[in-house]
Parts: structure tokens; sequence; C-alpha cells
């Protein structure tokens, strides 16, 4: 159990985190308090061609101190603060929350098509794998997650996320069952551009941790859902597949299915599984992936957990529940759910 | 001075009251333990090898068949088995042959891995009501999708290598027409082609009466290069060069002139009633670039239409060697682990040489995985696979599929009694004499091994379901879904499982 809402204005006007705060929050039956996320592109705008980076410090000490040296050495940090919180009585604060705007060396990576993306991403792992007391959480250019254990409404308080304004949002409420609630389990999981929340368990997520840890990932967040972030970039920015293309491999129809297509879409089918076996995803999932330049969401093969869709002019909503929509914005206009599996594309049209 | 004899391994006795004198023992057995003097039955116990022939065949249920207790002195280093090994290697000063699998008491290890279920927060999938795909590929996949964009459309560049394509993860290893009959190798053949799967033909050739379902074979080409020729290598629908077996890790393989018959000799290419000795090497491979020169040579034989699997022994450096053959051209790797069976083997090498199969198919795969070539080469496991839960572990440990050979062999009856190296098989398999391979109706044969397969898919069906995984793909190296009970941690580190309860 888990609730996620998400939501993508397609011409980029920007919205504020108040109504997907009380959406989440209609939710609280799908969460037990032990997690809570939000995610908003467009909310750096001063900052946007550095990557942002939001980590989650032990103390400022040793691990700060190895994070600044481990960004400045690959680097350069253009600002850096602590990430605004504000003491909420529901809320043990754990961790501070820090956010670097970074800009990478491009020459310092070479025999890569998109040497800064690898940079970050390789930082990344770096730092959550071997840095002791921090942990890297958000890591996308004009972007940024918020998340901690909580309540959904209490953790919006901490991070005071209405004052942020975004074109796209993703938020979830968190009922933890792989592992106990700790702010780096919380949704959304994040790397560059990628960010995902997740309402299911991933029982395939053996096979997937292994398949992504030999293509240069390491998993280092104790639960199932962080694959799917680095499933996407791998498949998607490393491969170049379209969202769709990306959705279908970690979905794909059933061969029966499969075989009765037409010739060429069976082969790039029976290609495309061929190729990502390992990349399939099992288990009861509702998933939202978000980029920069729109979001997907997607249900397993055979729709184990709820999706709907909801649509009011340039905006799309996709969510574990109606209401949830219906509270975020009460005029929406057509409301359906997607078949098994069948992406749900959110593109920015401008 | 004289050895003496050794004491009765096994006692048959006969209920009198019940026997009718139907004489079907004395006619079923072919190693002659009965015969029949003045109307009486009489026993010779000391030719028994446990075959259960007799017992099966008896209408009245009159045999009862005792393994016997040591009678020798007791000693727990100096065994019963020990000391008649000496006693007729002092006879004989041979090399002491066995059939069958290591008989060692060595623990399994399949036995110590458990096997995870949905409970709520995870729903289980029911495979009589939701798809279930079994459905499994075996060859060269490749490492990402090319493609060109086409007006929104996507163009596949990446164009896929011959694959085979398996509605099971299931496969009959190989077992070559002399070590086994042509009635068993026909059985194994129809049941295949009805499963949707594949046999190995094993280094004896393809008999013509294979030819009608070569589609569903792999073709063997081992050191003695029997049988091989281009019609041979064309009809099959995979090519398997045979490096290693994990009953006989290093050494070659020896078909007695006896099995040899006309048709046997015809189908290998050997002449009538000569030995066929397999060398330990393949004389034209010393090294790995010599794998791949004669991988790549069997490929453009075939036109590059055929997957080539490489066969080797599990041994200590496994995981390396696979790791070569993946990159050698070779579309899959079969690894074959010490439990193995075979026609006949040094026991000495049956019983001591090669490692379990569970740890080799984990290191083999961790070690691709970290090459980042895992999906790029199948990977077989056989080698003492005994039922469909060894199967799913296989399978979670990171095999693509596996080969059962012993199995369908009990399957057709084979009751395991291990004397398959004397040609005398009562049940027909292991023989090539007439009146013993005629025990065998290849149609009833052939039901009763897809009926074992038929049975397993659905069993391996439904654990997966109880996984929560509806898809082979995602069982396939998903060492999630295993846990290890009262196994060393040096043993969960090489399969790189966690403990029960972790």
């Amino acid at each position: 159990m888990c609730g996620i809402i998400g939501v993508i204005d397609r011409t980029m006007s920007r919205m504020d985190g108040s109504s997907i705060k009380e959406a989440l929050s209609l939710m609280d039956e799908r969460g037990s308090g032990e997690g809570a996320g939000y995610v908003a592109y467009g909310i750096y705008p001063d900052y946007a061609d550095c990557y942002a980076i939001h980590v989650f410090f032990d103390n400022l000490l040793e691990p700060k101190t190895m994070v600044d040296k481990i960004l400045q050495t690959w680097g350069r940090i253009v600002h850096q603060e602590e990430i605004p919180t504000y003491e909420q009585p529901g809320l043990k604060k754990e961790h501070i929350s820090w956010r670097y705007f970074f800009k990478p060396y491009t020459d310092l990576m070479v025999g890569t098509t998109n040497p800064d993306d690898d940079n970050v991403k390789r930082l990344v792992m770096s730092i959550n794998s071997d840095v002791k007391g921090a942990l890297v959480f958000s890591s996308g250019k004009n972007m940024g997650v918020f998340k901690a254990a909580g309540w959904p409404e209490d953790v919006a308080n901490f991070f005071r996320i209405e004052d942020y304004k975004g074109y796209i949002w993703l938020a979830h409420n968190r009922y933890p069952t792989n592992t106990s609630g700790w702010w780096g389990g919380a949704h959304p999981f994040n790397l560059l551009d990628w960010s995902v929340v997740h309402n299911g368990e991933i029982t395939s997520y053996g096979t997937n941790r292994r398949y992504v840890e030999s293509n240069g990932y390491q998993c280092t967040m104790l639960t199932d859902t962080e694959v799917v972030a680095y499933l996407f970039d791998l498949l998607g920015r490393q491969h170049g597949l379209p969202s769709e293309t990306v959705v279908t491999a970690l979905a794909p129809p059933f061969w029966d299915e499969i075989d009765e297509m037409p010739e060429k879409q069976e082969e790039f089918l029976r290609t495309l599984r061929l190729t990502y076996g390992p990349a399939l995803m099992n288990g009861p999932f509702a998933i939202v992936v978000a980029t920069k330049d729109g979001i997907v969401g997607f249900t397993d093969r055979i729709k184990l957990r709820p999706l709907v869709v909801g649509e009011n002019g340039s905006r799309l909503y996709i969510s574990s529940e109606e209401a949830a929509i219906r509270t975020m914005d009460p005029e929406v206009k057509t409301i359906y759910m997607p078949r098994a599996g069948e992406p749900v594309i959110g593109r920015v049209t401008v | 001075m004289s050895l003496g004899s050794v004491p009765l391994k096994y006692k048959i006795s006969i209920d009198r009251d019940q026997c009718m004198k139907c004489m079907r023992c004395v006619d079923n057995c072919s190693y002659g333990v009965y015969r029949i003097e003045d109307d009486k039955i009489l026993i010779d116990s000391r030719k028994c090898t446990a075959c259960h022939r007799c017992i099966s065949m008896c209408p009245r249920d009159a045999i009862n068949l005792q393994e016997k207790p040591v009678d020798y002195r007791s000693h727990p280093l100096w065994t019963a088995e020990a000391r008649e090994d000496v006693i007729n290697q002092a006879r004989s000063g041979k090399i002491i042959l066995a059939g069958m699998g290591n008989a060692r008491d060595y623990p399994v290890i399949f036995d110590r891995l458990v096997l995870d279920a949905c409970q709520v927060t995870n729903p289980s999938i029911d495979p009589l009501r939701e798809p279930m795909e079994l459905r499994t590929y075996i060859g060269k996949k490749p490492a990402k999708l090319e493609f060109t964009k086409n007006n929104g459309d996507i163009d596949l560049t990446t164009k896929l290598a011959p694959n085979l394509k398996l509605d099971t993860p299931i496969m009959i290893g190989h077992m070559s027409y002399g070590a086994i009959s042509l009635n068993a190798q026909l059985s194994l053949a129809k049941a295949v082609a009805k499963t949707g799967t594949f046999m190995g033909t094993g280094e004896g050739g393809m008999h013509e009466a294979i030819y009608p379902y070569q589609d569903h074979t792999i073709v063997q080409i081992a050191s003695g290069r029997f049988g091989v020729d281009i019609d041979y290598l064309e009809r099959g629908a995979a090519i398997e060069i045979k490096v290693g077996q994990g009953a006989k890790p290093g050494i070659g393989g020896h078909l007695p002139g006896e099995k040899v018959c006309a048709d046997v000799s015809c189908t290998r290419m050997i002449p009538l009633g000569s030995d066929a000795i397999s060398p330990a090497p393949h004389h034209d491979i010393y090294s790995i670039e010599d794998l791949a020169q004669l991988v790549r040579s069997l490929k453009e034989a075939t036109n590059w239409e055929k997957p080539v699997f490489v066969k080797i022994a599990a041994v200590h450096n496994v995981a390396a060697i696979a790791a070569g053959i993946a990159r050698s051209d070779a579309d899959a790797v079969v690894v074959d682990g010490f439990k193995g069976g075979t026609g006949a083997a040094p026991k000495v090498f049956r019983d001591n040489v090669g490692i379990p199969i569970e740890a080799a198919i984990a290191a083999v795969d961790e070690k691709l995985n970290d090459q980042g070539i895992r999906n790029e080469v199948s990977l077989i496991a056989s080698g003492g696979i005994r039922n469909s839960a060894d199967i799913t572990k296989s399978i979670a440990l990171g095999a693509d599929a596996v080969y059962i050979g012993t199995a369908s062999l009990i399957a057709l009856g084979c009751r395991v009694c291990g004397n398959c190296y004397r040609g005398l098989c009562p049940w027909g398999i292991a023989t090539q004499k007439p009146e013993l391979v005629n025990r065998i109706d290849p149609e009833i044969g052939a039901e009763h091994v897809a009926n074992l397969i038929k049975a397993w898919t659905l069993e391996i069906s439904e654990l997966m379901g109880a996984a929560g995984l509806n898809s082979i793909e995602s069982l396939r190296g998903n060492r999630e879904r295993l846990r290890g009970y009262m196994l060393d941690q040096g043993l969960l580190d090489v399969l790189k499982i966690e403990s029960v309860g972790a």
C-alpha cells in the first residue's frame, strides 16, 4: 500500500505545492506515517544550468567535508546552502538537508556522449556507497526532491513545499513493507532528471538490481523502488529509448499477445523483450516517473495496483485514487483508468 | 592365495506361497539372477544390481529384495565399499567403472535452499487463472537495442541472433545413441517435440529414426567426433561442443565395443564392435582461442543459422572459463555439475572430481554479470537435477534453463541401479541388445517423459506464482527469492544469497 499522485502542466505553467499536499494527505489511509515525499520540476530557475544536488547529512563535519571534496574534484560548486526546514511536532528531524548547485567539469569524463550526466551519476553512486553519513537523494537540473519519514502534511510543512513552484509535481505517501521508515527509503527516488514514485512491491527486484549493477549503478537505498530510476536512466538516457518504449520493456505484453501481432511489431517486441529481459519488472506496481520533459504512469502487466488518470486542459493527473485528483483539481474534466502495462504519458508541449 | 569372494550386496528371496512360477522374473532379469531347475526357480543373489525389473514385473508381488547390512567388521574409515574396491582392484589391476551419478553422501545444496512466497503486501499469482510465462529463448542477446527513429516510429537496426525457443526451461541433456538405446532416444525425442523443448543427441551422431524430430535436437560434437558430418550439423536446431562432463571432468569417453552394434557403428561412423574412445582433450582445442575458432567454424559451416553451445564440467575455476567461452561467439554455456549422470565413468572421477552445480551456476552467473555480459549469453545448468524445485532454484541462482538426464531415464523405467556401462540394462535403456531394447515402446515412453516435463512445468509455474512472478525473466538470477538454510557463510557468499530470516 502506498498513495501516489503526479501532475504535469503541459504548458509549463508552474503550480505551487499546496494543492498536492492536500491531495496526498487525503490518501493517509495508504500510508503509515513512516515516509512521504514530493518532487517538483522548474523550482530553481536561477540555477537552471546547474545540477541541484540534495544531500541528507548525518552531521556537517566528516560527511560534508568529504562530499565537498569529491564535488570540488569533479566540478565547481556554484552555490550551496542548507535546505530551509521548519520544525514539526510530528516529525523528528534526523538529517540535515543540504543542497548544492553544481557544474561538473565536462573534460574530466571522456568516452561518453553525455559526460556531464555520466559524471554526476557516477558521483551520486560513489557518495551513496562510500561516504558514511551522506546520502544524495536528488541530482537533476532545476528540480528537487523533498522527503522524510513522516506523514505527508508534516513532511510538506517541514520543507514548506508551498514555497516551491513547479510545472511537474509527484508525491508519495509510504506504507513501508520492505524496510522500516527511514528518510532515504521515502519516495520519490531520483537520479539526474528521473524521479520515481511507486505503489507496490517489485518481486523481480533481485534480477533488476543485478542488471543495473552490472551496468554501473549501485543500489544503496535498501528498498526496491530505486532500481526503477536506474532502469529509466539506463534504458531512457543511456540507450536512448523513448519513454513509452522504456515502459514497454519494463512491462511488456504477454508472449501470447506478441505472437498475434503484425510481423514488424512482433519482431520489435520480441527483440525488445530478449534484449531487456532482466529489466522486465514483476510484482504489483503502479509507478509514475517524471523527467524534465514529462511524466509517464504505468502499472504492472496484470494491474495489481490502482492507477487513475485525470485531465483538465493542459494538466494531466495520475494517481492511486480519483478522490486525490479531485481534491487537487475539483474542475477535472476527464477521468479514466489505463489498462495494465499501458503507459500514460504527459509531455510538455512548449 | 585367493582373495575369495566379497559378501552379497542384495539378497533376493521369493515367497514360494505367492509365486505361481510364471517365469517372468527369469525372462526379465538380464543379469542372470534367476534360473529354472527341476521346475524350481533358483536365485543367484550375487548377480543382482537392484534394478527392480523382476519385482515390477512379478504379478504376485512374490519377490523381495533387501539391501544387505554390512557384514564386515564395522569400521568408520574402512567402509565395506572401500574394502571391496581394494579387493576388486587387487584382483583386476584395473580402473573401477561406475554408471549414473555421484554416489557419495555429499550434502545436496539444493536441499538447503528455500524459496520465497508472497503474503499480504504482494498478491501471489494463480497460474490457473492468470498468464504465466515460462517461454525461454536460448542464444545470444544484444547488449542494447539499436534503432532509428522514423516519424515517431522505431525501426530496428538490431537483428537477433538465432535463438532456440523453449516453451519450458526444461531440456533433456545429451545421452548418445550407443550409451542409450534407440527406443530410449526415440522416446525422449518424441517427448521434447510434444512439450516444445529440446534434447541433446550426445556424441553418437543422429540415427535416421530421430530425423523427424531433428528440429527439437541439439547435436553434439565431442572429442571423438563420432557421427559428425555436415548433414549432422545441419540437422540439429543447435550445435553443442562438449568439452567436459560433470560426472567425469577432465577425461574423455569410452563406449565399449560390445555396445557398438551395426546400427550404432553406422550412426557413429566407426567399425562394428570397436571401442569408441573419445580423447580427453579435443585435439584441435588447446586454448580458448582454439575454442573460439571452432565455434566460428561451426557457425560458418552452418551459415550462422544455428546457436552454438559449449558444455563444460563444473570445476573450481568454472566462472573464469565460462566468461572466456561467453566471449568466444558461443551462444550458450552449459555447466554440468558433479552430481551429473553418466553411462560409464571411472568411479574415482565420478565421486571426487568437480563441484556442485548450485555453486557453479551462481559463480558463473555472478562473473558474467560483473563483466556486464550476463544477458548476452545463455546459461544452462545440469547435473543432479531431481525435481521442479531444483529447476526453480537453479534459475533463481542464474540459469536460463536446465538439462535433465537421469530424471528423464527414470521416467522411462530406470531404477538408478548404476550398471549402465555393462550394456545389460533390463529396462531397455542403457543397452543395445534387441530383446532388451524392445522393452521400451517409444510412444508410451514419450508419454511418460512428456508427462514429467509437463508436471514440472506446472510446478514451476505454481512456485513462480507463489513468489509473485509471472515471467521467467524475473526469476532468472533473482537471488532475493532464495534463502540459505543451515549453509555456512562461505557458501552463502558464493551463492550470493542471504540466510533464512535475513
